[in-house]
């Protein structure tokens, strides 16, 4: 517990360094390119809209405010999907800066998230226009996006945490992710509603998928304009935290090897 | 307790150990291959073994020894890049580590940013970075530069930037491993001119040089390392001339 406490405390000393590599990977992201921060928004919807006119016009789903339900979709699945992609290669993609300073290595993890972090952000500006033109009524509930972006933080954070330190020993796990996320795509309700689904994949689907609990809980806020149920809520935050200190512990008792397989 | 507080580096039978596995294993099914054939095998190979030596606050220690000697390596041992296999070291002060100049540069980043992206590296906030810039810039000579992409520089250029933003806090230990083999003569002139005057305000000093010369001129202090090993350490004159007389006969 007095090394958590130290180690939190240490993490925030390197604050700065978070900050400046945060700053570093939003401004080259589309420096040089003719639309800049535009395609943080354009995108997103672009692509919504691709979506939107294939699956109502080839597959009919009667869902309303269909364009909104996609995008919170879209957007919360893009956000794990970046993020964990990116904080994979977090540890062996500054191999060289690891092997001649010290820097606390988990800073980089937290940092490729962290700008994931801010890209949603940006896609969320997308998600407020199509709310906008779709005419869905703002409320109160609103006010719980913050909890439930956290709780996607939190979780993305545990995953990307596993997934950077198993990566520095097996290369492989880069191509099994890659598999396994577009899996995890298509086993959470997206593009279809949940109700399509087989009864007894919905119930796995329910309890295994977090993914699930946080676009629900995202489209309950938003579509509904009441707050999630409790139920949602409690599992959503609890596999949250319960993933971020499996991340963490899996991270703690490797990095020490790191140095000698990057 | 009180010999741990005078020692600015207690290197206490530190032993570094690497895995010369034949082949690197790093996917699973070499792993699983492997297993199977029970050749997970542990080729040990000893970077160091059993280095003890103390570094007393103020004092400037130069390394020497032939290539893959170990220096590198306790470079690393003391600024915590590396963990000892066995031993221990422990280490009194703030560290600025020279092992590369410009790590944490991005050549994408202007010079101005990597600025506070480099200090930020190495521990320094935004607003240090900010009271110092002018002074880092005025050391590296490159007003005219700042707005450009890191990697049009030349060489020389990033060499005295990274230079510059190292040694611009006076940090209690510095550590200085074969980096001013880049760089014109200016250059290292204007280098050896720093390290002086921070080793004049009593900054401890570790540095790594085959140019024995400059050993002599900046250090007080040496330790030969060979093939791991600590061979001789005292007196900067005694143990360079020990080394240069090795070197000449095995010639």
């Amino acid at each position: 517990m007095n090394s958590l406490v130290s180690r939190i405390i240490n993490c925030y000393r390197y604050k700065d360094l978070i900050f400046q590599l945060v700053q570093k990977d939003v401004k080259l992201k589309y420096r040089r390119s003719f639309l800049g921060y535009v395609w943080s928004i354009l995108n997103p919807l672009l692509i919504m809209l691709v979506m939107v006119i294939v699956f109502t016009n080839m597959f009919r789903f009667e869902i309303p405010f269909y364009p909104v339900y996609l995008l919170i979709g879209q957007t919360c699945f893009n956000f794990l999907s970046e993020s964990t992609n990116q904080a994979m290669f977090s540890i062996i993609g500054n191999a060289s800066l690891l092997k001649k300073t010290y820097v606390p290595k988990y800073i980089f993890t937290i940092s490729k998230i962290s700008s994931s972090l801010v890209n949603m952000l940006f896609a969320m500006g997308a998600l407020v226009l199509v709310c906008f033109i779709c005419n869905v009524k703002l409320s109160w509930s609103m006010l719980f996006i913050p909890v439930v972006v956290l709780e996607i933080y939190t979780f993305c954070m545990g995953v990307g945490l596993f997934l950077a330190q198993a990566t520095v020993y097996f290369r492989d796990v880069q191509h099994i992710y890659g598999a396994f996320l577009t899996a995890w795509m298509y086993l959470t309700p997206i593009f279809y509603p949940a109700e399509s689904l087989p009864k007894i994949l919905l119930r796995l689907i329910k309890y295994l998928n977090p993914m699930y609990s946080y676009v629900t809980q995202f489209r309950t806020i938003v579509l509904n304009g009441c707050l999630p149920e409790p139920k949602l809520i409690v599992y959503g935050i609890s596999v949250a935290i319960g993933v971020l200190l499996f991340g963490t512990w899996s991270f703690y008792k490797n990095q020490d090897n790191f140095i000698l397989y990057i | 307790m009180i010999d741990n507080n005078e020692y600015a580096i207690n290197v206490q039978e530190a032993t570094v150990r690497f895995n010369m596995a034949s082949e690197r294993i790093d996917n699973l099914k070499e792993y699983f291959v492997k297993l199977l054939q029970r050749k997970l095998m542990f080729q040990e190979f000893l970077a160091l073994k059993n280095v003890s030596f103390q570094v007393k606050k103020g004092e400037a220690w130069g390394l020497i020894g032939t290539n893959g000697s170990g220096k590198s390596t306790l470079l690393k041992l003391v600024c915590g890049i590396m963990k000892p296999y066995k031993g221990k070291v422990t280490v009194n002060g703030t560290i600025a580590p020279l092992i590369e100049l410009g790590a944490g540069f991005d050549g994408e980043l202007t010079a101005r940013e990597n600025i506070y992206l480099n200090g930020a590296v190495l521990g320094h906030s935004k607003k240090y970075m900010q009271n110092h810039f002018d002074q880092i810039v005025d050391f590296a000579e490159l007003w005219d530069f700042l707005d450009m992409p890191i990697k049009n520089y030349s060489s020389g250029m990033a060499a005295r930037l990274g230079f510059s933003i190292a040694t611009v806090v006076k940090p209690d230990i510095l550590i200085v491993d074969e980096v001013l083999s880049v760089g014109d003569w200016a250059f290292q002139q204007k280098c050896q001119a720093r390290m002086k005057e921070l080793l004049e305000d009593g900054v401890t000093l570790l540095y790594v040089s085959h140019d024995i010369d400059s050993v002599r001129g900046l250090c007080n202090k040496a330790m030969w390392l060979d093939k791991g090993v600590q061979k001789m350490s005292g007196d900067v004159n005694e143990v360079c001339e020990a080394y240069m007389q090795l070197q000449r006969v095995e010639r």
